[in-house]
């Protein structure tokens, strides 16, 4: 330090640049310059303790006339003074730069191909450990308020669409709930603890949620994250071994390739309810991934067609078909990413689809499909190009939006 | 998500890498990619360039696991010294070329003519390569070059080191940091949102911007983030 000497005038009390030393300036020029503030008696304890708030220009008009003051006459202040100024131009606002999603899979499949893994990740559980990093990523960008920003669940009941309000941290512990079915299939801990646990999946969500003594904070985060790494690391290991085991939902059951593809369903459905609470944006998966959700929710429907039809919501079956034969399909050509063609037997879910028996033609886009399925949108909504048989369109339209709950 | 892991979760991953698991590599990834990149993004002020100084830090984890030596410091410090060193390779390929056409200018800043030139060269795998590192015939311009390089790959240096201290200090200090610096909070506001005294908020302020000084402590072109090996 140099120059504090030719400091003493109470002008440089003043000086807005706080620059070390600040330059004297002739008293005259300083006429335009409102009342300088008090300057308050501090200990030297508390000037140094200041050191840091005045370098961040953190601190009251008063404070910093004292400190600036004191610059004058401490050298080891003064020092450390510009230590910590410096230190300042070291921080940036730009904060963390969004990384892309999609890097992550290019990195991991680049970094396989040059050394194959020997346990790998099998590619049925490929889609849930993408959606389960993409929706990490997501929660690692917001902040602690945002956690508590309202979501409303949306889902279709068979009738009418319905749904439930929680907040992002709530939807975070819905999915840690519903995911510890897969857990409690593989024999891993439930994260809704030891004893006998309900399977559905609603059950189970309203006691994770009950069982919080106050609302969910961020906090939910890691035992979600843990849980979802726990269960790609276990099925790695486990391999084809546990691809047919089954996995109960109560008054359902999935084998466990299918539900983990139901998982990262869910995982990407709820991270997009996040992502507009918190208004960000969110793309959907990859386009193999969202055709394997797709085609999942079409496998689906012709069993969910026949419990509408038992329950009075489905026009009845015209034909009787034997099992394995081909019956009465509805052709649906979904489009763009992850899209294909699909023939959905209509009349019985033992019949297999075939283009040879359509009676019903249904276009819509792939996206719009899985928010049909998720219940975000409803059957009379979905913006669908449609052709044939108008029974069997709204049956399969609303058997699709049934696949959904909470 | 825990910033400092300890050191049990280190030699768990090690195992877990040198074993061959897929679902390690992902969890590795997860942890460290955001820290890979957004350090290369600092010192190469380039989306590209630090997706590949991402890859390759991944790729070279990935290929050699037995090469992190628990001992020198955590995983999280080897990677960022990785992520430095491949950082620097980049910096003095990349403007080893590229001062030869253009003269003496701040590489860190956008292209002066908008070429964009040196953006473009950033895609390649062309780090190493003879050409970047070919001497031009005028050996004072050479120097010179060379020189600015220094000072690029120092300030460069400077300022992932400072980004892994803030990203490592204690969370009270950084959030104390964020209210006053990104938020202009002042420290009382600060103290408030924090629900610490003022005292406790000046102590906080002061104490981080200490840790975040010592980036500047030994700015030599080759020292890495601190924390792993033989840093400061």
């Amino acid at each position: 330090m140099s120059g504090g000497t030719d400091g003493s005038g109470r002008d440089d009390r003043l000086h807005g640049e706080r620059r070390i030393p600040a330059p004297r300036a002739p008293a005259d020029d300083r006429a335009y310059l409102p009342a300088p503030p008090v300057v308050p008696q501090l200990s030297h304890k508390v000037l140094t303790s200041l050191l840091g708030a005045w370098a961040l220009a953190a601190c009251s008009a008063e404070e910093t006339a004292a400190v600036e003051e004191h610059l004058t006459s401490c050298a080891p202040c003064a020092d450390e003074a510009l230590r910590l100024r410096d230190a300042v131009g070291l921080l940036h606002t730009d904060g963390s730069l969004d990384l892309d999603p999609m890097l992550r899979a290019r990195v991991l499949e680049s970094c396989l191909s040059r050394r194959p893994a020997r346990i790998p990740v099998p590619s049925w559980a490929a889609p849930y450990d993408t959606e389960t990093a993409r929706l990490d990523a997501l929660l690692r960008d917001i902040g602690s308020p945002e956690w508590h920003a309202p979501v409303r669940l949306k889902w279709f009941d068979g009738e009418r669409q319905t749904g439930r309000k929680t907040t992002v941290a709530g939807v975070i512990g819905h999915l840690t709930a519903v995911d510890g079915l897969v857990s409690t299939a593989l024999g891993l801990d439930d994260p809704l603890g030891c004893g006998d646990k309900p399977l559905s999946p609603t059950e189970r969500t309203e006691t994770y949620w009950s069982a919080a003594y106050r609302p969910p904070t961020r906090a939910v985060r890691e035992p979600w994250r843990d849980q979802s790494h726990t269960l790609v690391r276990t099925v790695s290991f486990a391999g084809r071994s546990v691809s047919e085991l089954s996995v109960p939902y109560g008054d359902f059951a999935l084998p466990l390739t299918d539900s983990l593809l139901e998982r990262a369903f869910e995982c990407w459905v709820h991270a997009g309810d996040i992502a507009d609470a918190v208004d960000y944006p969110y793309e959907p998966p990859a386009a193999a991934h969202l055709h394997r959700m797709i085609d999942l929710a079409v496998r689906l429907l012709p069993a969910t067609l026949a419990g509408r039809r038992r329950a009075g919501l489905a026009g009845a079956a015209r034909h009787l078909v034997t099992a394995g034969s081909p019956g009465r399909s509805l052709h649906l050509e979904v489009e763009g990413r992850g899209g294909g063609d699909w023939y959905i037997a209509l009349d019985s879910p033992a019949a297999v689809g075939s283009p040879g028996h359509t009676v019903a033609q249904v276009a819509l886009d792939g996206v719009e499909f899985c928010r049909l399925v998720a219940g975000h949108v409803p059957p009379v909504e979905a913006a669908a190009g449609q052709e044939g048989d108008r029974e069997a369109i709204s049956d399969v339209l609303f058997a699709a939006a049934s696949l959904s709950r909470l | 998500m825990a910033k400092d892991a300890p050191p049990r979760w280190d030699r768990r991953m090690q195992q877990r890498l040198t074993r061959g698991e897929a679902a390690a590599l992902g969890e590795l990834y997860d942890r460290f990619a955001p820290l890979v990149h957004s350090q290369a993004h600092r010192m190469l002020d380039d989306e590209d360039a630090a997706d590949l100084v991402t890859r390759e830090v991944f790729h070279f984890v990935w290929e050699n696991p037995g090469a992190y030596d628990p001992k020198q410091g955590s995983m999280r410090s080897w990677v960022a010294w990785l992520t430095h060193r491949r950082s620097v390779q980049r910096l003095r390929g990349t403007h080893g070329a590229d001062g030869a056409g253009t003269g003496h200018r701040d590489a860190l800043a956008a292209p002066a003519d908008g070429s964009g030139a040196d953006r473009q060269e950033a895609d390649g795998p062309r780090t190493d390569s003879p050409d970047a590192l070919a001497a031009p015939a005028d050996g004072s311009g050479a120097d010179a070059r060379e020189r600015e390089l220094e000072h690029l790959v120092r300030r460069a240096t400077v300022a992932a080191r400072a980004d892994y201290i803030v990203a490592s200090m204690p969370a009270p200090l950084r959030a104390a940091l964020e209210l006053a610096y990104v938020q202009r909070r002042d420290y009382r506001q600060t103290a408030a949102d924090l629900g610490v005294t003022g005292e406790e908020a000046r102590r906080r302020l002061r104490l981080g911007l200490q840790l975040l000084a010592t980036a500047n402590t030994h700015p030599q072109a080759g020292s890495s983030p601190p924390g792993y090996g033989h840093t400061p």
